[in-house]
């Protein structure tokens, strides 16, 4: 599989090349700037990319910005962005487009190797992958207010689980229940957003971004 | 949108008509052939004039009753400081002046937008009638408030009396009343004709008092306005005063601000010290350990990795909160509009956004009301028992406002220490912050942060006064 990577600080970046070519990606371009980073995408159109969000010359969130910019002109391109904080916020933002094929994971999570290339890999074949922090943060939320009162708390749980990106036999696993169950509340959790029928990576994108927004 | 930086202010001139030279609605109390034929503008002016008419009057009356009075006792108790009862009645007489001269203070800024900061000398801390006496003799503005006792006098004829003079005697031309006494009484006149003579003099009461009425109506707004202005001369601090207040002020923020500054990096330092560095210590001793291990018990070296890495993913987590705490991140990346929106979505209640901000304040500045606004919201969520917090955020007239108000009990006190740790970030840059939290609710904190923006874009026009 074809990476590009941006990333500044050259021991960062040093090690994420070293993982991914541990795993058998071929790294076709590394960048440290945000400027160099559109062009990098759009050029070599990669199978993935992971991106960290500050980047010089600003430091700012070049990184996300030019994630959602290459995105805008092709749709779905697969890219993981890294940070070392996570905010609803920049989650939101990577979503709106309704397109799967996104991650948005703290830096730390590169620390469990296996978990992290199987995010990689996820996002490379249009998964969606938000940071358990993220999650997190919207369970401790008050669950009364929003469009997700409707779901039952089971429910919610699947969608947790579903927005870190894990598979319906992984949250089977994780729920201790049977595969058949866990597709059988994502189906409901899918009739009772209202998501229309359509390709099913797309339908949890939008299943994602509905528990953002509420 | 860009309004509603503008809206946020509070309303400096309640119920003042034509303030800063806005214009008003028709209120609706007016029966409607009134309204149809008044326009906003037209109702402007004449609400304005009027008010202003009668403020003047009252104010006249104040100043010809109570300013005489204290001027004549303030010269009497002068004169009997030789016979010794005036060190009591000097510090008395003169307390008497400084109410007067406070109620003048605010019905002034109140009536016609004119700030007139009080001079006083802090009192002095022991009591007793010679330091009282020393410390209103000594004060310059003393006797800057008895030369304001003066001049007032002199000026309430011109500029109080006669402006609401010529309104009321307009106003009794329009009425008729100069013709109607023609009939009754055969010496009055009006104007120009006194007496009058025959009828057309009489009727020409009307031109007279077409010209007369709205000449004062027009007038009297800005007579009212430059007896503010006098009064502002004299019983503004002098540029001395004002420095000297300044120094104290800026003195005593200064102190609070290295204080908390330096009790915040203890903080940073005992943090990072029992927190990420402890940890970190333990991580690079398990992989040393793990080293150790590796050829002679290798399963026992990977738990061994496992556990350091564990650790070292505490220590990210400890870091990053800290980082927080000092600087969020979102700040640096998206500035204030952003990290405020990404502060609304961690709140676990639903927050009204809205920010109109035309540019962006300096980093400092930004960070200090980030944090006030957190802080206020922290407050909301955790003591108020509210089910919604709404966050504004504007700019108006080189002032960053922001409020955060919520819909829960209220009964907050301005002097508890979240509220009492804003003040004081705020003080810092000047900024200050006022609490209004009646029992039963609602709370709205608005905080004022005197401030520049970068690349301000031209702001639609806003009367500056």
């Amino acid at each position: 599989m074809r990476v590009v990577i941006a990333e500044d600080l050259a021991l960062l970046r040093d090690g994420l090349i070293h993982i991914l070519e541990a795993f058998d990606f071929e790294v076709v371009a590394s960048v440290d700037t945000g400027p160099a980073l559109l062009p990098a995408l759009l050029g070599h159109r990669p199978d993935v990319a992971v991106v960290d969000v500050r980047l010089p010359p600003t430091f700012t969130d070049e990184g996300l910005q030019a994630a959602i910019a290459a995105r805008a002109q092709v749709p779905g391109l697969p890219i993981l962005v890294l940070s070392q904080h996570v905010e609803q916020l920049y989650a939101r933002e990577l979503l709106a487009a309704g397109v799967g094929g996104i991650g948005y994971l703290l830096k730390d999570r590169v620390s469990h190797v296996g978990q992290f290339i199987d995010a990689v890999r996820r996002v490379a074949e249009g998964g969606t992958v938000m940071d358990p922090e993220v999650i997190a943060l919207l369970l401790a939320r008050r669950p009364d207010t929003g469009p997700l009162d409707v779901l039952t708390a089971r429910e919610r749980e699947v969608l947790g689980l579903m927005a870190e990106g894990r598979s319906n036999a992984a949250i089977a696993g994780r729920l201790f229940v049977s595969e058949k169950a866990v597709s059988k509340h994502i189906n409901s959790i899918f009739s009772k957003l209202g998501l229309p029928p359509s390709s099913d990576d797309n339908r949890r994108v939008m299943a994602v971004l509905t528990y953002l927004d509420q | 949108m860009s309004r509603s930086g503008v809206v946020l202010a509070p309303p400096r001139v309640p119920g003042c008509p034509g303030e800063n030279g806005t214009v008003n609605p028709l209120p609706t109390w007016l029966p409607e052939p009134v309204r149809r034929v008044l326009t906003p503008p037209v109702w402007t002016w004449l609400s304005r004039g009027l008010l202003a008419g009668l403020r003047s009057v009252l104010l006249a009356i104040g100043t010809l009753t109570t300013n005489i009075t204290l001027f004549v006792l303030f010269v009497v108790s002068t004169v009997l400081t030789v016979a010794g009862v005036g060190i009591f009645l000097v510090p008395l007489v003169a307390l008497g002046v400084r109410a007067v001269a406070d109620l003048d203070r605010r019905l002034l800024a109140q009536w016609t937008g004119v700030e007139i900061p009080v001079p006083y000398r802090p009192r002095p801390a022991k009591a007793g009638i010679w330091r009282l006496y020393r410390w209103v003799v000594t004060d310059p503005a003393t006797w800057r408030d008895l030369a304001w006792l003066v001049l007032s006098i002199q000026l309430v004829g011109l500029l109080l009396i006669a402006p609401a003079a010529l309104i009321a005697y307009g106003i009794e031309g329009i009425l008729g009343v100069p013709v109607l006494l023609y009939f009754v009484i055969d010496w009055y006149g009006y104007g120009v004709f006194w007496p009058m003579d025959n009828l057309a003099e009489a009727l020409l009461s009307w031109p007279q008092a077409a010209v007369l009425l709205p000449a004062g109506l027009t007038l009297t707004p800005h007579t009212l306005r430059w007896f503010a202005l006098v009064s502002q001369w004299l019983l503004a601090p002098t540029r001395a005063a004002a420095l000297a207040v300044r120094v104290d002020r800026l003195t005593q923020t200064r102190t609070e601000t290295v204080d908390a500054q330096a009790t915040e990096l203890r903080r940073i330092e005992r943090d990072l010290h029992d927190g990420a560095q402890a940890r970190l210590v333990a991580v690079s001793m398990k992989i040393g350990l793990a080293e150790e291990l590796l050829a002679r018990d290798p399963e026992a070296a990977l738990r061994l990795m496992a556990q350091a890495r564990e650790h070292s993913g505490m220590a990210l987590a400890e870091l990053r909160d800290l980082v927080r705490g000092i600087h969020p991140p979102v700040l640096a990346e998206r500035g204030l509009d952003g990290a405020v929106q990404a502060l609304a979505l961690t709140v676990p209640l639903p927050v009204d956004v809205d920010i109109s901000l035309p540019g962006r304040p300096l980093a400092p500045v930004e960070s200090a009301a980030y944090f006030a606004i957190a802080e206020a919201v922290t407050n909301a969520v955790k003591h108020a028992r509210a089910s919604r917090i709404s966050i504004r955020l504007g700019y108006d007239q080189g002032r960053l406002l922001m409020v955060v108000r919520d819909d829960g009990r209220g009964g907050a006190v301005s002097d508890g220490s979240g509220l009492r740790g804003i003040e004081r970030r705020l003080a810092a840059f000047d900024g200050t912050m006022s609490v209004a939290s009646p029992p039963g609710g609602p709370t709205t904190v608005t905080m004022e942060l005197p401030c520049e923006l970068s690349s301000p874009r031209t702001s639609p026009s806003s009367g500056t006064a």
